[in-house]
């Protein structure tokens, strides 16, 4: 990849000192780390390390027992998804959900509910404002139809396709609401080389297309080194390491914790 | 905007070249719609007067970057309006365009760069931009790469490099300044000058150029626009290779000449979904993609209703018995006719608008032989669908099927303008109105493949039957002679073969023997129905295969193969003696067919040579022990005592005559 003309922008999001646990159990501890914009950051560790738990805190599904997060220049002591969602955050989910009895089309349209203003009567109605709006919604979405290459199965319902393109649809969604910061929960667990490549593409496209900053967890290690900028290694709901693809092949606490012991 | 070329005082624009005939159509039926592309979901169209203005701009464009008269032009990518724009503004340039295969290797490209000179480049996509990037170095004359689709394009700063829009931008500023600049190039053009080098795939050798002028593509196209009334409210479905001489013809050259309107699909994967909106007029496919059609409807019957399914198989039935008469016009009882029509309600009309056939008036296939079931499916339920025959040399213009007299053995009869005269050594000699011009800068591949009286060469070996239709029988080279002097031809008697259910694999020897003889495979699945159906019991493939029963089943068909083979002069002595059934399936992983399944019959006949020489004693009964792979890499020996059967041949006419 091209690092010389990707431009890092201003820090967009920052967490300090998340902790969260569920009654006795700490799922994270003492978690600090900022986001730049137009950044790929990857979160990797074992299963069970906090990674999606942080995620989850990142668009306020889950509240942390201590800490804050800096969103955009806003400091909160947490988010409320609704929030998340209205001020740019999008996200996939590790297990895939979207409507399985709607079509691909109808599915990404969902992801652009948050920018309807219509009135309910008048999108019943379909009139006026309402019918441009829907048209105009539309053409974003065929757009990002067109982007992910997804035209043969636009009218397919999406509980007729085969994993990996759900998962494309998924993102479809995600992009739909024009994140500025879009979370990606292993979005390409159970994929095969081919489909990995594909979606590798389009994340990378994503970024530097519409300039999307990406948090994304994944366990594949050559995925994660060839999309990052950064990486962020949990073990144990604790950080272990931070930095570039290379700091951290070579960090010796995180090649113990999760790359295998070298020699 | 270079109103001068619509000028009304220009008094008959002229009408002899392709990109003359773009701005003639502008005039003559300018709102007419050209061209259409399916974009973000919706059909987007372009009437001919749009056209004519966006052609004029691109080679305004083309010759503000440096394009001159002489200038080849490469076209890379799917079907694209803007990709067949360039072929226009290129000719009415004088350039030549040379559209390429998208997907050909690196290898290929070089190849045919360096031999066009190219300099210019029109491509679709980054991907194809970055391809070329990779062989630019060795490709010292390519200097400009234009690309469609600015998507993933923005990082790219190579000053070769640019996007259409920005050379469309170029060009209608260039138009603007020299108004008559274009008409001026025009007058220049002739309709000799070659239009179109098309590059064949060159299987045994160095892909070699085709130049074909713009008189051939124009005669042809008026000549099978008189064949098969193509008029300008035809709508057709561009899919294949643009490189593709059909494709060319159909889809450029024949929409020019006819005014009809091409029809540009989303992307390769949506071209069943994009043809059922379209519903073209014309369709042109390949056997495979007729076939691959069928097996989708024969699979989504398989899990209809119980109703749905009863209805399809009654009338299918209908079909098959009277379907083929009706379209070809033939008598057909009131009976049927009622079946029929009630069927067409049911079934045919409701299956044709599901393949995107409701409106074909006519759909050829050619290219490679189609199935009798194939081709009687179509047929039957009401799709006009014929053979054509013809090469990228002959513009693929030779023969065609005549409405009314398709007829599955022929190819058709020769089109009006085409003279075929076949070799002494059977080989089909053409002279089309569609004939190269030369091959590009190879005259001794010119020389090589065109007589000196003016035919072309086809390489295929073939005759022409007494209704007057041709018929293709196998590639020259593969024709053999019997000892007494008759053709014979293997591979046309191995499909006759094929096209039975029951036999899956044939190989027939005979070139410099006394008779022919032939192994056959059957096929499991349909002979091991029949036996069932037969109350036959058998423990598996061999034993099947040995059942004297199946022998009997078999001898039948090639007797009836025999019978059609006498009713031709030329191929009747080559009626196929003796045959035995072989006790494994040839397989590719035993090098007995190729990777396309095509049998290697060389190599078959050296393997089972046991078997042969068995064949051509009087021997009713031959031992054999061959070694086989398993699918998993593990050899084993088969062994098993092959019975030979003879078959009855048929009196020719000629005999009977005698």
């Amino acid at each position: 990849m091209n690092d010389t003309d990707r431009k890092l922008g201003p820090t967009i999001l920052k967490v300090e000192s998340i902790s969260l646990a569920f009654g006795g159990v700490k799922a994270l501890t003492n978690i600090s780390f900022e986001v730049k914009q137009h950044e790929i950051l990857a979160i990797i560790g074992p299963n069970g390390a906090g990674k999606s738990s942080m995620l989850n805190v990142i668009n306020g599904v889950y509240h942390p027992n201590a800490g804050s997060i800096t969103y955009k220049g806003n400091v909160r002591q947490q988010m409320r998804p609704y929030e998340a969602a209205s001020q740019g955050i999008a996200r996939t989910f590790q297990n895939i959900a979207l409507f399985k009895g709607m079509s691909v089309l109808d599915n990404i349209m969902t992801g652009r509910t948050l920018k309807m203003n219509a009135g309910f009567l008048a999108q019943c109605l379909h009139i006026g404002p309402a019918r441009n709006e829907e048209i105009e919604h539309r053409k974003k979405v065929e757009e990002i139809i067109d982007f992910l290459q997804i035209q043969s199965i636009r009218k397919t319902p999406v509980g007729r396709l085969p994993y990996g393109l759900q998962k494309r649809v998924e993102l479809g969604r995600a992009l739909a609401a024009e994140p500025e910061l879009l979370l990606l929960d292993e979005p390409m667990a159970g994929m095969n080389i081919e489909e990995k490549e594909d979606m590798s593409r389009f994340i990378l496209d994503v970024n530097d297309e519409f300039g999307t900053t990406i948090v994304l967890i994944e366990h594949d290690m050559g995925v994660v080194m060839d999309l990052s900028d950064r990486i962020v290694v949990l073990d144990y709901g604790k950080k272990i390491g931070d930095g570039t693809p290379t700091e951290i092949r070579n960090n010796k606490e995180v090649i113990d914790a999760y790359l295998g012991v070298s020699d | 905007m270079g109103g001068k070329l619509l000028d009304s005082n220009n008094p008959r624009p002229r009408e002899d070249t392709l990109s003359a005939l773009v701005l003639k159509n502008a005039k003559a039926i300018g709102h007419k719609t050209a061209i259409r592309e399916k974009d973000l979901g919706i059909w987007q169209s372009w009437s001919w007067s749009a056209v004519a203005d966006e052609v004029k701009w691109l080679a305004g464009g083309l010759a503000s970057k440096g394009y001159v008269r002489g200038n080849n032009l490469a076209i890379i990518g799917d079907n694209r309006p803007r990709l067949y724009w360039s072929f226009a503004a290129s000719q009415s340039l004088g350039g030549i365009p040379v559209p390429l295969y998208q997907d050909a290797i690196a290898e290929e490209m070089i190849y045919v760069f360096n031999d066009a000179e190219i300099e210019f480049a029109v491509v679709e996509d980054q991907e194809q931009v970055d391809k070329l990037l990779e062989i630019m170095p060795q490709c010292s004359k390519l200097r400009c790469i234009i690309y469609d689709n600015p998507r993933g394009m923005r990082h790219y700063d190579h000053p070769a490099v640019i996007a259409y829009e920005d050379v469309r931008n170029l060009g209608r500023k260039f138009i603007e300044e020299q108004p008559d600049f274009l008409e001026r190039e025009l007058e220049k053009c002739h309709t000799d000058d070659v239009s179109v080098i098309l590059y064949t795939s060159g299987t045994t050798s160095k892909p070699k150029g085709v130049c074909l002028t713009h008189r051939a593509c124009i005669d042809v196209a008026k000549a099978d626009m008189g064949f098969d009334g193509y008029s300008d409210d035809g709508e057709i479905l561009s899919y294949l290779p643009m490189a593709w001489v059909g494709d060319h013809l159909f889809s450029y050259a024949q929409s020019i000449v006819t005014g009809y309107t091409v029809n540009c699909p989303e992307s390769s994967e949506t071209v069943m979904t994009d043809m059922r909106e379209i519903g073209p007029t014309y369709y042109f496919a390949p056997p495979s993609v007729f076939e691959n059609l069928l097996t989708q409807v024969t699979i989504r019957m398989e899990d209809a209703s119980k109703l749905k399914k009863w209805l399809y198989k009654t009338f299918m039935a209908v079909a098959q018995k009277a379907g083929l008469d009706i379209i070809d016009g033939r008598a057909v009882s009131i009976k049927n006719r009622i079946l029929y029509f009630l069927g067409n309600i049911f079934i045919y009309a409701p299956l044709r608008n599901n393949l995107g056939m409701s409106r074909i008036k006519v759909a050829y296939t050619g290219g490679a032989a189609i199935g009798p079931d194939l081709y009687r499916f179509y047929r039957s339920i009401g799709i006009n669908l014929k053979q054509l025959y013809g090469q990228t040399e002959t513009l693929a213009y030779v023969c065609k099927q005549p409405n009314g007299a398709a007829r599955l053995d022929s190819v058709g009869t020769p089109m009006p303008g085409v003279d075929i005269k076949v070799s002494d050594k059977g080989e089909i000699l053409v002279k089309s109105p569609g004939l190269l011009k030369e091959y590009y800068k190879n005259p001794k591949a010119t020389e090589e493949s065109i007589t000196r009286d003016g035919y072309f060469r086809t390489g295929d070996a073939g005759f022409i039957d007494q209704d007057g239709h041709l018929k293709i029988i196998d590639r020259a080279q593969d024709v053999g002679t019997l000892n007494d002097g008759t053709m014979f031809a293997p591979q046309f008697l191995e499909n006759k073969l094929k096209f039975f259910p029951f036999i899956k694999e044939a190989v027939c020897f005979g070139d410099k023997r006394d008779a022919v003889c032939a192994f056959l495979n059957i096929e499991m699945d349909a002979v091991g129905n029949w036996a069932e159906r037969q109350g036959l019991g058998y423990s598996g493939y061999v034993d099947l295969a040995s059942k004297p029963e199946v022998y009997k089943l078999l001898q039948s068909c090639i007797e009836q193969v025999n019978q059609d083979l006498a009713r031709e002069d030329s191929l009747s002595a080559s009626q196929i003696k003796r045959f035995l059934i072989l006790h494994k399936e040839l397989d590719a992983d035993d090098d007995e067919l190729t990777r396309t399944k095509k049998v290697r019959r060389d190599f078959v006949a050296e393997k089972y040579g046991v078997l042969v020489s068995a064949l051509y004693n009087d021997a009713k009964e031959c031992f054999i022990e061959t070694q086989m792979k398993f699918e998993d890499g593990r050899t084993g020996i088969t062994s098993a005592n092959i019975s030979i059967s003879d078959a009855k041949t048929t009196q020719s006419n000629l005999e009977l005559a005698a």
